[in-house]
């Protein structure tokens, strides 16, 4: 369980810090596209009946090109004002919320899981659903690792990420770099959602529980890490999963103690455990 | 001292345009229970009062000293959940409870201090933002005193008639707005928290090369915050006459900072206009919640927000100011923006 949760706390959170790294944008309507994602999923193959891998192949590009548009009209115009961006995409996870509040209802909904049944591992019943989750969230994590560090593409992400004003004096054209990154930290909450919208219940509020977690990652790996992101991913996970078999009467408690973890690693390292403390940009 | 107040009103009012309209905006409010009977208007009226602190004790704390703070209802929910207690176990009453509420929510701004002064930007964001879900768990994990989902109800009235609430919700409002705005206000001779919270925002590390002891200021933000913030929680517990998780949420927080950056940030009376556009008007045309209007708020405020910071990230306030007033080049007072020329040292406008 610890696994794969924070398999897929893990997913979002790179999607999150990755954004946040090279655009300097929090983007809290990251976990709506999550949402989108499994809402579409539960639209295509409940409601209409299409096979799970078209559900797939329709819902993950369309809502990272949702994802691109969203950035390109909305968040790139005013992305110089920090409080105006948070805003803006909080204000786009509710019309998301609302949205899919008034067509599909308040309701709870779950999707059938991919790959039926389960396999014995060292004497464990694992679910087969847990299994392929778990196979998603590592191939694409060496994905991104290797897109990151390996092409042209990667380097110019991480170029930006680094210094944005040096890159486009190196040739690299930072706004299309910063959609490219969009795509990719789009793509990577519509993929988590694919991995786990099998598990997890789907109603319209489904976004706010692993946006906190995810936050509560991030800040603790370090806003922009990609390392820090995966290490945090799997500390919170793990608090979060022992917290919910040891005390289950108070598993309430589990976002209480995730952001007690959060604020011991501040006030010791300001900058989190992987972060990079930014210079105050100053004229 | 009347015929001052009279000169007053004739030489540095009346010329002003947006001065015109905040006194008229207040003498209606004043007003209003003459021509009404329908308590349900008074009810959403006392309600946006109460938001009114709210949100101006956000932008004092977020716009002015610009410790962006996404957790304001921590301090709102503190209080509200303190009065209640107090009612609940020891059988307080309002005057007792408002006040140890607002003094408890002081308390936690303080707190607050320790881990956000070490943090700055979005870290300081996501921090506060954490709290008051913190705070929501704890609610959940001890049911068996906060009543967990379901609140605590049955708290006693703030006063005997609607009237009542909504001239005591008025007036405390006026107050806190007034003393928050001079707190803020760069300008003044007396209070220098205004310039001090100002430099603090713009360049801290310059502010406190110039001798402020900017930890010292930022306690004090918090402080102010925490205080205004939690006594709008206490008195919209007894108003509601529950408390419920939804005091802590994080749609609350949000609330506060929608209405300030809808009406305009770092300007005391765009928190007001934020609250009574967005607020007050969305209720009005939403009354009975049949309607398309009241049926889906949470979608058109959204919308509106949206459309907002592409267009006028300014602020609608502020906005309608620069079209109505223009600053004197020469002596900076504000005139009405039809003037040809000043009305203090007749320098020309256009």
């Amino acid at each position: 369980m610890t696994l794969v949760t924070g398999g897929v706390y893990a997913l979002l959170a790179i999607g999150f810090s990755l954004i946040f790294g090279n655009a300097r944008v929090i983007n809290l309507a990251h976990t709506g596209f999550f949402m989108l994602t499994a809402y579409g999923l539960w639209y295509f193959m409940r409601n209409l009946g299409i096979d799970a891998v078209w559900a797939i192949l329709i819902t993950v590009p369309s809502v990272t090109l949702l994802g691109i548009l969203a950035y390109r009209y909305l968040i790139n115009p005013i992305r110089e004002h920090h409080a105006a961006v948070l805003l803006m995409t909080i204000a786009l996870a509710m019309v998301f919320q609302e949205l899919m509040r008034a067509i599909f209802s308040s309701l709870y909904w779950a999707i059938p899981a991919l790959i039926p049944g389960f396999t014995e591992i060292l004497g464990v019943r694992v679910l087969n659903q847990h299994l392929l989750t778990l196979g998603i969230v590592a191939v694409v994590i060496v994905v991104v690792w290797l897109i990151l560090t390996k092409t042209k593409l990667g380097i110019a992400l991480r170029a930006t990420a680094q210094d944005a004003e040096v890159a486009s004096l190196m040739g690299i054209s930072v706004p299309r770099t910063l959609m490219i990154t969009m795509g990719i930290a789009t793509a990577l909450a519509a993929i988590a959602a694919v991995a786990v919208a099998p598990i997890w219940t789907i109603y319209p509020h489904m976004w706010t529980p692993p946006l906190v977690m995810i936050m509560v990652i991030v800040v603790l790996g370090g806003l922009g890490s990609i390392k820090g992101a995966i290490i945090g991913a799997f500390i919170i996970a793990l608090v979060e999963v022992s917290i919910s078999t040891l005390l289950p009467t108070y598993a309430y408690l589990k976002v209480v103690f995730a952001i007690l973890a959060m604020v011991i690693v501040l006030s010791v390292r300001p900058g989190g455990l992987f972060g990079i403390m930014f210079e105050e940009e100053r004229l | 001292m009347l015929r001052r107040l009279l000169n007053n009103l004739r030489w540095s009012v009346l010329p002003v345009p947006g001065r015109v309209i905040a006194i008229v905006f207040f003498v209606a409010l004043f007003i209003f229970p003459l021509f009404t009977d329908r308590t349900y208007y008074l009810y959403i009226l006392t309600i946006s009062n109460l938001l009114v602190i709210f949100a101006v004790s956000w932008d004092l704390l977020s716009g002015y000293s610009g410790q962006v703070n996404f957790g304001h209802a921590l301090f709102f929910g503190v209080s509200a959940y303190s009065v209640a207690l107090l009612n609940k176990y020891l059988g307080w009453q309002p005057w007792m409870t408002i006040p140890i509420g607002t003094l408890i929510a002081t308390g936690v701004g303080v707190l607050t201090c320790f881990p956000a002064l070490r943090l700055r930007g979005p870290y300081l964001s996501l921090l506060t933002m954490a709290f008051p879900l913190m705070l929501m768990g704890l609610v959940m994990a001890f049911k068996e005193w906060t009543g967990g989902e379901f609140g605590i109800p049955g708290l006693p009235d703030l006063a005997a008639t609607k009237v009542g609430e909504y001239y005591i919700c008025l007036v405390v409002m006026t107050v806190s707005v007034l003393i928050m705005w001079k707190l803020t206000d760069a300008g003044s001779k007396y209070v220098r928290t205004g310039l001090i919270f100002h430099a603090i925002r713009e360049d801290e590390i310059a502010a406190r090369a110039s001798g402020i002891n900017t930890i010292r200021y930022k306690i004090l933000a918090f402080v102010i915050g925490g205080f205004f913030a939690g006594l709008a929680g206490a008195l919209y517990a007894h108003i509601l006459g529950t408390v419920g998780l939804a005091s802590l949420s994080m749609v609350m927080s949000f609330r506060a900072i929608i209405y300030v950056v809808f009406g305009g940030i770092v300007s005391i009376y765009g928190a007001v206009v934020g609250v009574y556009t967005l607020q007050t008007l969305l209720q009005f045309l939403g009354v009975g919640g049949t309607t398309f209007i009241g049926q889906n708020q949470i979608l058109i405020m959204a919308v509106v927000v949206i459309l907002i910071l592409l267009f006028m990230p300014e602020g609608v306030a502020v906005w309608i100011r620069s079209k109505i007033e223009r600053e004197c080049p020469r002596c900076k007072l504000t005139n009405a923006a039809w003037r040809r020329e000043c009305r203090a040292c007749g320098a020309n406008l256009r």
